[in-house]
């Protein structure tokens, strides 16, 4: 394994005619030319003949019983076609489905609503404005019940009672996950010379993708095919779940993802508006549109975090760290809803330790229900590594703060060294390749760090306050080795199907499918490097599961590492079937030939060979094959990814902070990313930065937090804010690059990479341009009203009202 | 209700409902749907258009409103097969990734420059921080908006090879080990 700084010395590919790279290298989108004129195809933009619209009533409760339900008036709206409630569906048996993570979750109230927005009633009606109108008739009588808010007095004796549904239920406790090495951690910690311990929450933040989700579902009375366009970043997961929720024979059912205008994990689960269009079009005999509004969309679709954790470091004086200990209270919301691998209640939360070389270490998470919106698992966590991420970097700060040591420093000193690789952790992970020391020193020097405390102790000297914050990331994606990675027993590999045509052309079939990743551009790529067919010759097709093979698609940035490496895989079991066919068009032995970029040759005699495509069309002609070797050039494989890869990252965030008002300022943002090679680097530079900029929102703008009555107070554009170009300096990118040793092209996903890193870089600045006021901790977001109590020590609760 | 109103050069009549909300109007009655929505609250910027040359947010416009007006739609900013220079360096500069935000940005970006052919970032950033992308991190969308102010007869010739490689920035391709 080697890391090499800048690929710059490496060759480039060789141009195509229309002056594309013959395999990596970048590479302008070709998904681009629709969007850029109007005409991409979002759920939205679907009209099919005779559609009707839908709307959901929705719970103003965080938690009440429903005494009745009046939908009479709604029913005689002369616009309204149909009014779904509970109990209509409870005669369905559809009244409940299963989520992601064993639990159930209601379709539509029949009992209680459990959080604020809950589903309880649906509207088909001729076009949107009606269905909202019959809404505003529907009666609806509640008993208002204590709701659970805060996640920490969930498991209070006398807590009321969330999920009375489940019988014998008498607690909120959903599940207790440990991993690690209790008693050896506790040795460790006896014996360190420095024990350091924080509180911190990492709120509950939506990842708002600018499209909303939606679904427009269209069962045909005459074949009893239901065709379900869906916002799906799974569109095979989520047609075996409707076959299996509704009970509808899987091959007459296709969903078909169309332009998704961004998922970030939010468009993984299946939520109940899905499921009610499919109900809605089975009753009324037309295709049902169902799109939610923003409100809905924040307040009811799969939020993400919302961890309360405590964090201990051990350490020596001298600065070795020793053992790493969290307790972690998992807000899940009224229904445990999370998308993750089966064995894994708390995502890989575990691989908490980062990227240090430790003794020991151990942690216990508690998954609780509150009277809140189900979720947990989206918004580009990688399952939950953004929070292990946060966790070991806030505590790496905070230690070097107790050590009155510098955080650059400190990291330099613990980091894992390259001859560690592959490493395994103190809780099970192996860790497949890493130079961590020339990232940190990379990201040192583009930042000019020596430079930027002598400037922060100029400042601090005018009563200036501005703040240096390091991250250092190690991310796990690509899930993963179906042995140990599973979502609802569906084992976590990826089909790919490879056609080449006759002439040559080429059609690649994914089952995973992006939301503005750019895969239409990326996996031609991909075939073009291992076949030598330019990419614009090759025709991606995905998010459809007529078209396409089976797979679990796209989150937890697993693209690229699991269905990238399908691409590779497939592409060269027809780079092999074309050798087979060279050598029978030439009368030679295979083993005679050799590969140069798009062409079988003779060795020794280059000019005796095929192209690809030429290839292609012998493969469909009357050539006589060897015994065995059927015609056709084409071939298909399913991906069962060996180990996740590794990416990793250093970053380093310069803030200034207004000492009148609190508000923070991110001048610049530092970011060097490890991915292994990069396939289109135009496109990885805009990963990164999406990430960044989520880093910025989360640290300091974005969080859904709740008053005491459980009301949510992040419903809006106007009550949640997003980072917009003004709250986001130019960023600065750097890059090594170290590949993953099993990974077919040794590339590691990246679409999450900044997210993961970055919000803990913004923290760690702000709190060490705090330092002058004793500041040690303040939880996200800090805004300026939080900044500003953090320098007069009296941190917020963030995930609460202020009252 | 009737109205009448000139939307991409072209008048347009309809009965609708007073209520109607001139992005709906541009998008199910009409089928223009290249311009989106995403948020209610004119917050999030994917519904912008233009109503007499100056930029709205048709989610918070009433069709109604709109009557005897002229209306420009993204669909309209292609002429005679040729990408604005706006387009053009969205493509070039990778300024758009899921698309959805794309163009009330283009929208806006090109009265920008019809206004200040020579905006600097932070004018560039300015007016486009009524606008919410969740994608780019909106560095590339400055850029984008700062090459079409530098191209301001775009790529002319060249205009699309669908998917052409930028041949200035084609050399970065990687390291060894991945096309062997």
């Amino acid at each position: 394994m080697t890391t090499t700084e800048s690929p710059d010395a490496a060759p480039a590919a060789p141009l195509s005619a229309a002056g594309n790279p013959i395999g990596f290298g970048r590479m302008l989108r070709k998904e681009d030319a629709r969007f850029l004129r109007g005409k991409g195809n979002y759920i939205d933009d679907i009209q099919l003949p005779g559609m009707l619209h839908a709307a959901i009533l929705r719970s103003p409760y965080a938690h009440a019983r429903i005494n009745a339900i009046d939908t009479s008036a709604a029913e005689a709206h002369p616009k309204v076609k149909a009014v779904i409630t509970g109990a209509v569906l409870e005669g369905l048996n559809l009244a409940w489905m299963p989520t992601l993570s064993q639990d159930v979750q209601a379709v539509l109230a029949t009992d209680k609503v459990r959080f604020q927005g809950q589903e309880v009633a649906f509207v088909v009606a001729e076009d949107r404005y009606a269905a909202r109108d019959a809404l505003e008739l529907i009666e609806v009588d509640y008993e208002p019940l204590d709701p659970v808010v805060d996640a920490r007095r969930a498991l209070d004796e006398g807590a009321p009672v969330i999920r009375d549904d489940i019988e014998g239920k008498a607690d909120n406790h959903i599940f207790d996950w440990e991993s690690g090495d209790a008693a050896r951690c506790d040795q460790v910690f006896a014996d360190a010379d420095v024990v350091v311990t924080q509180d911190m929450i990492y709120p509950r933040s939506h990842p708002a993708p600018l499209e909303t989700c939606g679904s427009v579902a269209h069962m045909d009375p005459v074949t009893a095919k239901l065709t379900a366009w869906i916002t799906s970043q799974a569109p095979h997961a989520h047609r075996t779940v409707y076959a299996l929720v509704a009970g509808l024979p899987e091959h007459k059912i296709q969903v078909i993802s169309p332009d998704i205008g961004g998922g970030f994990g939010n468009k993984v689960p299946i939520y109940p508006g899905y499921v009610l269009a499919v109900v809605g079009s089975i009753v009324t005999h037309k295709p049902v549109k169902w799109v939610e509004d923003r409100s809905e969309n924040l307040m009811t679709t799969g939020f993400a975090r919302d961890y309360h954790m405590r964090g201990q470091f051990a350490a020596t004086r001298d600065g070795k760290m020793l053992g790493l200990r969290v307790d972690v209270i998992a807000d899940h919301g009224a229904f445990n809803g999370t998308a993750q691998p089966t064995k894994f209640p708390a995502g890989f939360f575990n691989i908490f330790t980062g990227s240090y070389d430790l003794q020991a270490a151990h942690c216990k998470v508690t998954g609780v229900y509150t009277n809140k919106a189900p979720g947990g698992v989206a918004y580009a966590c990688s399952f939950r590594i953004t929070e292990a991420a946060y966790l070991v970097e806030r505590m790496v700060d905070i230690l070097a703060a107790e050590l009155d040591m510098d955080p650059a420093e400190l990291r330099r000193r613990n980091l894992l060294q390259p001859e560690q690789f592959p490493y395994t952790t103190h809780t099970g992970w192996e860790y497949d390749s890493g130079n961590y020391p020339r990232a940190l020193e990379v990201a040192l020097e583009l930042a000019g760090y020596d430079e930027l405390r002598r400037e922060q102790a100029e400042r601090r000297d005018r009563g200036e306050l501005m703040g240096i914050g390091l991250s250092f990331f190690t991310e796990g994606v690509g899930a993963g080795p179906r042995k140990h990675m599973d979502i609802l027993g569906l084992g976590m590999a990826d089909g790919c199907e490879l056609r080449v045509h006759p002439t040559g052309k080429a059609v690649v079939r994914l089952s995973v499918q992006t939301q503005g990743q750019g895969h239409e551009t990326t996996y031609a790529q991909i075939v073009s490097s291992q076949l030598g067919i330019p990419p614009e010759d090759i025709e991606v097709v995905h998010g459809d599961t007529d078209q396409t093979p089976f797979g679990l698609g796209t989150y937890g940035s697993r693209s690229t590492p699991v269905s990238g490496a399908a691409a590779a895989v497939v592409a060269r079991r027809v780079r092999d079937k074309a050798r087979i066919i060279t050598a029978a068009a030439l009368e030679c032995d295979p083993s005679d030939l050799e590969w140069e970029l798009g062409r079988w040759q003779v060795k020794g005699d280059p000019t005796h060979g095929k192209t690809i495509q030429e290839v292609a069309l012998l493969s469909h002609s009357s050539l006589e094959l060897p015994e065995g070797v059927e015609g056709h050039l084409d071939a298909s494989a399913v991906y069962n990814p060996p180990n996740l890869t590794y990416p990793f990252g250093a970053y380093i965030c310069v803030v200034d902070v207004d000492p009148g008002t609190g508000q923070v300022k991110v001048r610049r943002f530092v970011a060097v990313d490890d991915c292994g090679p990069r396939i289109n680097p135009m496109i990885v530079e805009g990963q990164i930065h999406g990430g960044l900029a989520d880093g910025v929102g989360m640290a300091l703008m974005q969080a859904i937090a709740f008053d005491e009555d459980g009301n949510c107070l992040g419903g809006s554009f106007m009550d949640y804010l997003l980072p917009t170009a003004l709250e986001c300096p130019t960023w600065e990118l750097g890059e090594t690059v170290t590949p993953s040793p099993h990974h077919p092209l040794g590339c590691k996903g990246v679409g999450e990479s900044a997210t993961v890193g970055s919000p803990a870089a913004v923290v760690n600045a702000v709190i060490d341009a705090l330092k002058p006021f004793g500041v040690r901790h303040a939880d996200m977001p800090l805004t300026p009203a939080q900044v500003w109590l953090a320098m007069q020590g009296r941190p917020l609760r963030t995930d609460l009202a202020i009252t | 209700m009737q109205v009448t109103m000139t939307v991409n050069g072209e008048e347009v009549t309809r009965d609708i409902e007073p209520r109607l909300l001139l992005v709906h109007f541009v998008r199910d009655h009409l089928g223009l749907t290249g311009t989106h929505w995403g948020c209610d609250t004119s917050n999030c910027g994917t519904c912008v258009v233009w109503m007499d040359g100056e930029p709205v947010k048709s989610c918070t416009v009433l069709a109604a409103m709109a009557a005897g007006r002229t209306i420009r739609t993204v669909e309209d900013l292609e002429r005679d097969g040729e990408l604005d220079p706006v387009q053009q360096g969205f493509m070039q500069c990778h300024g758009l990734q899921c698309g959805f935000c794309t163009p009330g940005m283009m929208m806006t970006a090109r009265w920008l420059l019809d206004h200040d052919p020579d905006p600097t970032d932070d004018e560039i950033r300015e007016a486009i921080s009524g606008q919410f992308c969740r994608c780019t991190g909106y560095e590339n969308v400055v850029q984008a908006i700062r090459w079409a102010a530098e191209h301001p007869d775009g790529l002319g010739e060249a205009a699309e090879p669908a998917a052409a490689a930028d041949s200035a920035a084609a050399g970065d391709a990687v390291s060894e080990e991945v096309s062997a």
